[in-house]
């Protein structure tokens, strides 16, 4: 089993790395499975990306890491808030990954902030973002404020440790429950048949479908 | 002459500030300068000159058949070619007219690529709509193709008005189509289309990574062989590259960089070395860039025709001439040597209008035999 942790965090250490840490040991304790984990860290790759944005293409590097994400059979995913949303760094490297590399992916946001104010950008900016790529995002966002590291839960809400057990348990439960080749496991757009191109690592629809797709209707 | 492979130069034809001056040429001056350019394409024993076809500044040439008859009228030699021929907004009708009649007064020195553009405004402006860019691609050929080739037509498609018992004019010259090219970077189905027809694909690999391009050809050389027009070897293949030389490659490097650096369409990215260690993009000696261009041969087989762009990013038309020279003096002359070496027999040469000619007439003369 495969997981995958991006993190968005820029300083060293930082608290989005910690909570990424938390959490990824909060899900691997629960599968069953031996984890494969790798880390990516955006701050190493925050060049490549804008070389990305202005080349068109991936150097050696950031290939490898989407490759990573892609490949991976669930996905943590946490950034630091800023002006209210995620970083630029964090939306940067999920633009630069093809929209269907997410689909049918189980993924946990988690975010970290200065104040509490902001831990609704869970549920109104990477909620959304990933329900673009068509990930299924577990229902438990963990947001972890400056203050939540030091103190518990209160009357309305649980502690952070609480809360990062029960996404995890979450996750968890998705990867427990995956099976090989299953719908999730596979990309959209593909299918079991064999198609033209397949030899070339290119998928096509046939010339002639293509001309008759054209055919005025009678 | 039979020319195995052919060697050229496709410009963009981008008005851009020289950074090194700060001036920028007008677009009378950036018109006469790509014609300067083409012609010491033959001068320097190059076979083709392409130009690219845009119709947005900062680019000057929305006419490239005004451009190449003007061209063909003060060549003897050079293949006159676009890099590319929007098949998407252009009307199929006048592509088929305007082609033909640069045809003929080229003595069939003319063939062309065609592509899709990449700009959504440009669409509307014609008509059109980029969302349909791949079947308007696939449509308006399909009737360019048939108007070349049948003297009257009836046709009726999704994009354009239909046509009855229509003839378009002149008809090609010797009844033999331009050869046409289709140009692409991404689309496995350009690749596709060009496999159909039996036409050549040209990769215009030059910003992007080699391994994407190794699919793609790899991809229409073994469609061109499942639709019966040879072997995948036989496919005709053509490849971009991007070049800057001076005899000694620590002053390539040096003049180049302040181009490279505020390069519309890679500037202020990644460095030089990182770009040229990515790309096809070969900044230093002559033979450095020989050793480059014979690479090409390895990843992608032997193939047909190879152009280079050397006019870009506000380099000024000096230096772009000097370029030239060394091209057709240092580099092309190794390059056909080399490329000849070990080809095999059953790969065919560049198409012209003259080997067409002859296969056009072999053909016909068997039919006969056929028949008789």
């Amino acid at each position: 089993m495969k997981l995958v942790v991006v993190t968005a965090g820029l300083t060293q250490p930082s608290a989005t790395r910690l909570l990424a840490d938390r959490l990824t040991e909060a899900v691997t304790r629960r599968v069953a499975e031996e984890a494969d984990v790798h880390v990516v860290e955006l701050r190493e790759l925050a060049v490549d990306i804008a070389h990305h944005f202005v080349t068109g293409f991936p150097n050696a590097r950031l290939r490898a890491a989407i490759e990573e994400v892609t490949a991976a059979d669930g996905l943590i995913a946490v950034t630091p808030i800023f002006s209210g949303s995620y970083s630029g760094l964090f939306k940067s490297f999920f633009d630069v990954i093809d929209n269907t590399a997410l689909a049918g992916k189980p993924v946990l946001v988690a975010a970290t902030g200065g104040t509490p104010r902001h831990s609704l950008a869970l549920e109104h900016a990477l909620r959304p973002l990933f329900a673009y790529l068509r990930a299924v995002v577990v229902p438990t966002a963990v947001y972890a404020a400056a203050e939540d590291w030091g103190g518990g839960g209160d009357a309305f809400t649980d502690g952070l440790g609480e809360r990062i057990a029960r996404a995890a348990e979450e996750l968890a439960a998705l990867l427990r429950d995956r099976k090989p080749g299953n719908e999730a496991d596979r990309r959209p757009g593909e299918e079991t048949d064999r198609r033209p191109g397949d030899e070339a690592g290119e998928r096509l629809v046939p010339f002639e479908e293509q001309l008759a797709a054209l055919r005025p209707a009678r | 002459m039979v020319t195995k492979v052919q060697f050229g130069i496709f410009s963009v034809g981008d008005v851009t500030t020289d950074p090194t001056t700060g001036r920028t040429p007008t677009e009378h001056e950036r018109i006469k300068a790509m014609v300067a350019i083409a012609l010491k394409a033959e001068e320097v024993g190059l076979d083709v000159f392409a130009t690219g076809e845009h119709h947005n500044p900062p680019f000057v040439p929305s006419s490239p058949t005004t451009m190449l008859g003007y061209i063909a009228a003060r060549t003897e030699r050079l293949v006159l070619s676009t890099a590319t021929t929007l098949i998407t907004t252009s009307d199929p009708v006048k592509i088929a007219e305007d082609f033909a009649m640069l045809q003929h007064l080229a003595d069939g020195r003319v063939d062309l690529m065609l592509g899709r553009g990449n700009t959504g405004p440009v669409y509307p402006w014609f008509g059109q709509d980029i969302r349909q860019g791949i079947p308007l691609a696939i449509e308006n050929y399909a009737l360019l193709h048939r108007l070349w080739r049948e003297d009257v037509v009836d046709w009726e498609g999704r994009f354009r008005t239909p046509l009855q018992g229509f003839t378009s004019t002149p008809r090609p010259l010797d009844g033999v189509p331009p050869f046409v090219w289709h140009g692409s970077i991404r689309s496995p189905e350009i690749a596709e289309q060009a496999a159909y027809y039996g036409d050549g694909f040209f990769a215009n690999n030059i910003f992007w990574p080699k391994e994407h391009f190794m699919r793609l050809i790899s991809l229409y050389r073994q469609r061109y062989a499942h639709y019966g027009h040879g072997t995948p070897e036989q496919a005709i293949v053509g490849l971009g590259g991007q070049v800057f030389m001076r005899k000694n490659s620590q002053d390539a490097v040096r003049e180049f960089r302040p181009y490279f650096d505020n390069a519309p369409v890679y500037g202020h990215g990644p460095s030089l070395e990182e770009f040229t260690e990515q790309t096809p993009l070969t900044v230093g000696s002559p033979q450095q860039v020989i050793d480059r261009t014979l690479e090409f041969r390895e990843y992608f087989g032997d193939y047909q025709r190879q152009l280079f762009l050397m006019d870009h990013a506000g380099l000024p038309l000096k230096t772009v001439l000097e370029q030239l020279d060394l091209l057709g003096e240092e580099v092309v002359p190794v390059l056909r040597k080399e490329f000849a070496k070990d080809r095999p027999a059953e790969v065919p040469d560049a198409p012209t209008h003259a080997t067409r000619l002859a296969t056009a007439t072999a053909t016909a003369t068997e039919n006969e035999n056929a028949n008789a």
